[in-house]
């Protein structure tokens, strides 16, 4: 089943907090290049999987591979090849674009050189030139956004995690930013993506949706309206996340 | 007395030199659910709080229930339930500590207005003991939403209730508005969901501290008057940049599996954009006319004619 195009591999992931079981027996692998969609209700779990899936949580059990690395034992390697932005954890809001940068730059080991080029690769491309030494707090969300994804991105990650990166950002914005995220895609990141926009859930290829602790429901957008018989993904998270339903 | 609860006239308000809001006029009435839709920044936080005499405006007036917020400011905070953006209860005293804390400082008790939450008490009822910062997001914002009822406010301020939350949940929280709204409260509800502008009686869409538009659900949809349509092919990764290039686009944008897209003219000739897209390599090329969605229309109404 599993091949080498495999960049996250998870087999039998389970993550109890005392007697309370968050993850239960997850299984379940994503592709190189693909944008994967991790849904679920709050409290379904979705969290701890991610912080196991970036090394900063060890399971109970389980073995999981990141980016070819095993989260227990080559935590460093995993953090190395991943990238990791949220709405709520992104970039410092009292130090300048170029400032975060570097800071990031410093973090992720690049050395200056690389560090100008990419400032300089990245500023270009969100015509940002002229905002160099612009303080971030005095930034509009939307740009605030792209930049935290372009930092994200800087240290070319082989997969980059996405938590809710589009909370409360307005609808043009929104779409722009998934135009950012099928363009890293498609040069073959791999994505991995939560959201509570359900119309976001159908811009990715592939969508896992998790409920009390497990995934309920695992394949593309398309197949899954068809198994539950939904015209749209939020028809299907209705469905689904209420357990007992 | 007239029917307003609220009244806004011409309200500013600026941080350093920042617009957050623009001199925005409206009026809610009594007992409807009025919903504030906008991104962050929108200016929907500065609002609540001046309309619940928490910050000073810098121009304007606005009256809640008649009263002035800045000059009857002891006024209102009586009449009055505000639930901030943040979870802003005190997380080392327990559910039922919190309750009883805000029931005490309105002079009232649990049981005089316990009709009002039992629904979404309930809920959390099992949990009574537990340390407020112990509790999950769902149920933390169940128990901030009994603690700014405790006291029967004629009035409800809910800052974004449903930011962060998931799908059915927010469908949940919005089902007791409903209920609320029963009881003759009025309550001004923000939030970043556009589909949720569909749950209020009236709307005022906001952007950058300015209000684009106020009317019902429906009434903000039928004054979208450009023809949309929802296109889908075998080709969705290609099919945004594809329309975008077609010589008669105005906007096309992603909306789950379809992209919406909007003609420079006032008609679509379906047959010549098929025609078109054949010719880019696209097939299974499905085109219908639909009606606009509220996502459709705060997206015109921002005035971003081409995407990306």
């Amino acid at each position: 089943m599993y091949s080498e195009e495999h960049i996250i591999r998870v087999e039998d992931l389970t993550r109890k907090f005392g007697s309370f079981t968050a993850v239960d027996k997850l299984n379940f692998y994503v592709k190189k290049g693909e944008i994967f969609g991790f849904l679920g209700a709050n409290g379904a779990g979705k969290t701890t999987a991610i912080r196991i899936l970036c090394g900063l949580l060890l399971p109970t059990s389980g073995k999981i591979e990141v980016a070819g690395f095993d989260v227990c034992r080559q935590t460093n390697k995993v953090k190395q090849n991943i990238g990791y932005m949220s709405q709520k954890f992104s970039l410092y809001e009292d130090m300048t674009i170029a400032e975060n940068f570097r800071f990031y730059g410093g973090i992720y080991g690049l050395s200056r050189k690389d560090i100008r080029e990419k400032i300089s690769y990245y500023l270009h491309k969100l015509k940002l030139e002229k905002k160099k030494n612009a303080i971030i707090k005095s930034l509009p969300l939307g740009w605030k956004q792209k930049l935290a994804f372009s930092v994200a991105m800087m240290h070319d990650p082989k997969i980059i995690f996405l938590d809710e990166p589009t909370a409360g950002v307005d609808p043009v914005t929104r779409r722009q930013f998934w135009e950012m995220i099928y363009e890293v895609a498609s040069a073959g990141t791999t994505i991995f993506v939560t959201t509570h926009y359900m119309d976001e859930a159908e811009y990715c290829q592939r969508v896992s949706i998790m409920v009390d602790g497990r995934i309920e429901a695992l394949d593309t957008p398309e197949r899954l309206k068809e198994q539950f018989g939904a015209d749209s993904m939020e028809g299907v998270f209705l469905k689904l996340a209420r357990g007992q339903n | 007395m007239n029917d307003f609860s609220v009244k806004i006239e011409d309200l500013s308000k600026s941080y350093k030199g920042v617009e957050a809001l623009r001199g925005i006029s409206l009026d809610v009435t009594r007992g409807e659910i009025f919903g504030f839709i906008g991104p962050d920044g929108a200016g929907k936080t500065t609002l609540f709080r001046i309309l619940v005499s928490l910050l000073l405006p810098d121009a304007g007036h606005a009256t809640v229930e008649g009263l002035d917020v800045v000059r009857d400011y002891r006024k209102i905070r009586k009449i009055v339930g505000y639930m901030p953006g943040r979870f802003s209860l005190y997380q080392d005293l327990s559910v039922e500590e919190n309750l009883k804390f805000f029931a005490s400082i309105f002079n009232t008790s649990i049981q005089e207005n316990y009709y009002l939450i039992e629904d979404i008490y309930k809920q959390i009822e099992p949990f009574r003991k537990r340390l407020a910062g112990k509790l999950s997001g769902g149920m933390k914002q169940k128990l901030a939403l009994s603690c700014a009822l405790i006291h029967k406010p004629d009035v409800l301020f809910l800052d974004e209730p449903t930011t962060g939350v998931d799908a059915v949940s927010r469908k949940e929280f919005w089902e007791m508005l409903k209920r609320l709204r029963s009881w003759g409260i009025t309550i001004l509800v923000s939030t970043p969901y556009m589909d949720e502008a569909g749950m209020c009686d009236r709307v005022a869409l906001m952007q950058e501290g300015a209000v684009m538009s106020i009317n019902t659900p429906e009434g903000v949809i039928n004054d979208h008057h450009r023809p949309l349509a929802e296109v889908r092919t075998d080709n969705m990764f290609q099919l945004v940049d594809n329309l975008v290039a077609f010589d008669g686009c105005y906007s096309a944008y992603r909306f789950g599996a379809f992209v919406h897209f909007s003609p420079k003219e006032n008609q679509l000739e379906v047959k010549d954009l098929e025609e078109y897209l054949k010719l880019k390599g696209h097939s299974s090329i499905k085109i219908k006319m639909i009606r606009p969605g509220i996502e459709d229309c705060f997206m015109e109404l921002m005035g971003v004619k081409d995407n990306v």
